[in-house]
């Protein structure tokens, strides 16, 4: 099994270089002038000059490629264009208030995804079998932008005031300080994340509990508490895993909207603001983060559907 | 047999379906007394796996029993509540199931598996483990008991279900077909193994099978089923000896005879679906000795003798005799004839595993040639070859002499002609969109382009393959098992083929229809001068098809010969081991002559009807 992480392991660092490529091609490589196209017609020939050496642009391309992947993994990305602060000190803080987003809503969506899910497979045909597959198909239709925006109308401009409509960060406190200001944007992930994870769920529960080993551990005389948490739930996490690692993975895009939505100070609303200024070292930064964090998810996912598969963890 | 009160007995049980309220099974009555094991037989759709599991109080999603009762140690199953069944389950009551590799839970270790069937202090039930272990001949080490399902053979699973089973010392053991999937000697331990336990525990069991030839081996009373009914109960030997019933006979007489002496003879028709169920007396319309009195009104139970009772209004009627096809069983070739098919140090495998090794192998025009071997011995693969599905194969492989291509997309229309395959399971290798028609035409279309009198084409393929011509409208999923592969049949016939490979075509088909198929075959064989080559993992099926056989062991071919040779005198241990492995299933002579002609009944072919 270990053999086979280190395979998955090598396989995602290779996506992440040809990330790096793609990256350095569509904005260090623009056809023209990058720092033209960054400075715009007006610039002077002092400044195209200076940012072309801030930027790495003199020889060729491969030389060019090297260099500035030098600088990428050994953390220098260089500074931001438009505050003049190095790249890491911009965004890190962004990165560590967008994973405590993300990762509030995993936490709350995934087991409450797949309790729902288990729930509604064992009341299948019922009232309330029904209900969710109808929430969840209407939830799983809608963009994240309307759900946000629905519940801003609902829970806190319109209907009710419950939570603020934006989020306001006053300089030098973390994010989590003031909780209520999290629930919106966390409500709206969790709701956009679920309804998928819910579905796959409660079909692959259902495709669980119709199998023989099931209706065997029901013929042994076994409690149905025991029938459906040793018997069954471990055979539908694997393929179930994959679904949340997909939908973790869009968690990082769909972020993106929420943040801007939210006004949340995360990567999702940086890389908004760095598109529009034009600021190269933050835009290639950011997506190379995204990108790892793509890689990493779905490692994680292979770990859990490798652990709970005896036949590949016991594969010599 | 112990004269103590019997451990279950089943009252007029009654189940139907929900909710078209169709009655899969109805006026069924038996009981089993304590170490005694009862035979159920029964093809598919008669209801038996059905009975099995409601002796567990278990219904199938889409079932209920809706009459009767179950009672089991004088405990009536209807009467207990949720817990009480619960209870029973496991511990007076256990199940071995039909596939123990998808019965074991893949994700639980065998020792989860095996302790969770009864409670009590950690050491106790362990010791339990390995001594249950022991008494179904597996290890009791540490080291197995950590292993997951799929770490073991077919056999071990069943044997690891045997011991589960055995776990809390039940009173009654309901076992689902546990030997389907099996081969041959893997199926001789476990049935050895089972008959040993009963015998050990003094345990009353129900054997739900339909494969006759175990039941008779096995058994000391056999139930025959038909459409939710017993059609027939007694002892075995009553049962096997004096078959009162019809269905009974003509079951009897499909079973295939590993020495040949009997003809195998198939029953016309099929089984009716729960859903469509005659009026009256269920075999009537596939019964030779049916009047019109017999589909008005179902016979009652009739006792024949000493507990052998017996649904049928002409009990104990000899049927009249049954014409069977007379069995060659060498190849008949000139000094002239060239082998139509021509293999020589073939080698075959997938990626650097190799499947198929030094394979030579001759098969002359007219002959029918068996691929015998267990699974896993490389027969499937082989056959794959000759028809261009599997590429990855070197050595030399010639049709007529010409020689050909690895594969089929490199093969000319006409040498592709020439070769027709038909595949295991009809329900799979019928595209289910397309009616019968263009399923037939498909394959010519595929050779020879446009075809100009398609109709006619499709009839006669119907008609060689004994099907009507208003099945070519149909879809597959409104045809029968038998009916499905005969589509099948016809397709590969459509287009004039020399040699046919048939690759396990009976196996997911009951035994009825299977000697039907088989009639079917040999007599295309002889009509059409068709060369066949017919893989099977059945022995007693060889020979009453082929007239040659090569038996298949891990890839290699181990013997090959006439078939009257080889069965006389095999020379290989392996071809004796599978031989002596095979339940031999024999029937009194009067059973397939007629007693009045004082002959046998091998006469002139009837055509099969379905």
């Amino acid at each position: 099994m270990s053999r086979m992480l280190f395979r998955r392991s090598l396989f995602g660092l290779f996506t992440l270089w040809i990330v790096s490529i793609v990256v350095f091609l569509a904005t260090q490589a623009l056809p023209g002038d990058a720092a033209q196209a960054i400075l715009g017609r007006e610039a002077t020939p002092e400044r195209l000059a200076a940012l072309r050496a801030q930027l790495h642009l003199g020889g060729s391309l491969p030389e060019q490629y090297f260099s500035w992947l030098g600088h990428v993994v050994t953390f220098n990305m260089g500074s931001s264009l438009a505050s003049g602060n190095p790249v890491v000190d911009t965004i890190g803080p962004m990165v560590l208030n967008s994973t405590v987003l993300m990762f509030a809503s995993a936490v709350i969506a995934i087991p409450l995804a797949v309790v729902i899910g288990t729930w509604s497979a064992l009341k299948k045909d019922t009232g309330v079998d029904h209900v969710t597959g109808v929430v969840t198909l209407v939830l799983a239709s809608l963009p994240e932008f309307v759900v946000g925006v629905l519940l801003v109308l609902l829970l806190s401009t319109g209907l009710l005031h419950l939570f603020p409509a934006v989020f306001v960060q006053i300089p030098g406190e973390h994010v989590w300080t003031h909780p209520d200001q999290l629930v919106l944007p966390v409500l709206t992930l969790v709701l956009a994340v679920s309804p998928y994870i819910i579905r796959i769920m409660r079909a692959t529960m259902l495709e669980v509990l119709d199998s023989q080993y099931v209706q065997q551990a029901r013929l042994k005389g076994l409690p149905e508490r025991e029938v459906i948490w040793r018997h069954a739930i471990p055979n539908a996490i694997g393929p179930v895993a994959q679904v949340i690692a997909l939908q973790l993975a869009w968690l990082i895009g769909g972020v993106v909207i929420v943040e801007y939505l939210f006004r949340f100070p995360g990567i999702g609303f940086e890389l908004i603001d760095s598109v529009t200024n034009r600021d190269l070292p933050v835009i290639q930064a950011l997506v190379i983060i995204i990108a790892l964090f793509y890689v990493i998810v779905n490692l994680l996912a292979d770990v859990v559907t490798l652990a709970v598969n005896p036949k590949v963890r016991t594969a010599q | 047999m112990s004269n103590s009160a019997p451990t279950l007995v089943v009252d007029d049980l009654r189940i139907v379906g929900v909710p078209s309220m169709a009655s899969i099974i109805d006026e069924l009555t038996l009981e089993v007394n304590p170490g005694e094991i009862l035979g159920v037989v029964g093809e598919s759709g008669s209801g038996k796996t059905t009975l099995g599991l409601s002796l567990l109080n278990y219904c199938k999603e889409g079932t209920k029993v809706e009459g009767g009762t179950v009672s089991i140690r004088d405990n009536n199953l209807a009467a207990l509540n949720w817990r009480q069944v619960r209870s029973l389950r496991g511990r007076t009551v256990a199940y071995i199931p039909q596939s123990p590799a998808s019965a074991l839970n893949p994700a639980l270790r065998i020792s989860t598996q095996l302790r969770e069937c009864i409670s009590g202090d950690s050491s106790t039930v362990l010791s339990r483990v390995r001594e249950v272990l022991r008494e179904v001949a597996l290890p009791d080490d540490d080291d197995f008991l950590a292993r997951y399902p799929h770490q073991l053979s077919g056999g071990q699973q069943q044997r690891v279900a045997i011991a589960m089973a055995f776990m809390a010392r039940p009173a009654l053991i309901v076992m689902d077909e546990p030997t389907t999937g099996l081969d041959v000697s893997t199926q001789e331990h476990v049935l050895l193994t089972v008959r040993e336990m009963c015998k050990t525990y003094d345990c009353a069991a129900v054997y739900i099978s339909h494969d006759m030839a175990v039941v008779a081996e096995l058994a000391d009373r056999i139930a025959v089923m038909y459409s939710g009914r017993i059609v027939e109960i007694g002892r075995t030997a009553d049962v096997l000896d004096h078959p009162a019933h019809p269905y009974t006979s003509r079951l009897l007489l499909a079973v295939p005879d590993l020495e040949a002496i009997r003809p195998m003879v198939g029953i016309p028709g099929n089984a009716p679906s729960p859903m469509g169920r005659p009026q009256g007396c269920a075999f009537a319309p596939r019964c030779p000795l049916a009047d019109s009195g017999c589909s008005v009104e179902a016979p009652k139970a009739v006792t024949m003798g000493e507990r052998h009772s017996v649904r049928c209004f002409k009990a104990g009627r000899a049927l009249p005799p049954t014409p069977a096809r007379p069995q060659r069983e060498r190849s008949v070739r000139a000094p002239e004839d060239r082998p139509v098919i021509d293999i020589s140090g073939l080698k075959a495998g997938y990626g650097k595993f190799t499947v198929l090794e030094d394979i030579s192998l001759s098969v002359y025009p007219g002959d029918c040639v068996a691929l015998l071997g267990e699974s896993g011995s490389g027969k499937t693969t082989l056959s794959r070859c000759i028809a261009g599905l599997h590429h990855n194969f070197t050595g030399g492989l010639t049709l007529d002499g010409e020689p050909l291509a690895t594969s089929s997309f490199k093969r000319s229309p006409e040498q592709r002609r020439r070769v027709q395959y038909i595949f295991q399971n009809p329900y799979e290798s019928l595209n289910p969109r397309r009616t019968v028609e263009e399923l037939i035409l498909q394959p010519v279309q595929a050779v020879r382009g446009r075809v100009r009198n398609a109709r006619d084409l499709v009839a006669t393929a119907l008609e060689r393959a004994s099907l009507r011509p208003d099945h070519a409208r149909r879809y597959p999923d409104q045809l029968s098992g038998g009916e499905r592969q005969r589509v099948a049949i016809a397709r590969a016939l459509a287009t004039e083929p020399e040699v046919l490979i048939c690759d396990e075509i009976t196996s997911a088909l009951d035994v009825s229809v299977q000697s039907s198929l088989v009639d079917l075959l040999r007599g295309l064989q002889a009509e059409m001068g068709l060369t066949l080559l017919f893989i099977t993992h059945n022995i007693a099926l060889v020979r009453n098809m082929a007239q040659q056989v090569a038996v298949l062991e891990r890839g290699r071919i181990v013997e090959f010969g006439d078939v009257a040779d080889i069965f006389k005198d095999p020379q290989h241990a392996y071809t004796r081991s599978l031989m002596s492995a095979t339940p031999n299933f024999q029937l009194p002579r009067q059973a397939y002559s007629d007693p009045a002609a004082g002959a046998s009944l091998l006469g002139a072919p009837d055509p099969v009807q379905l």
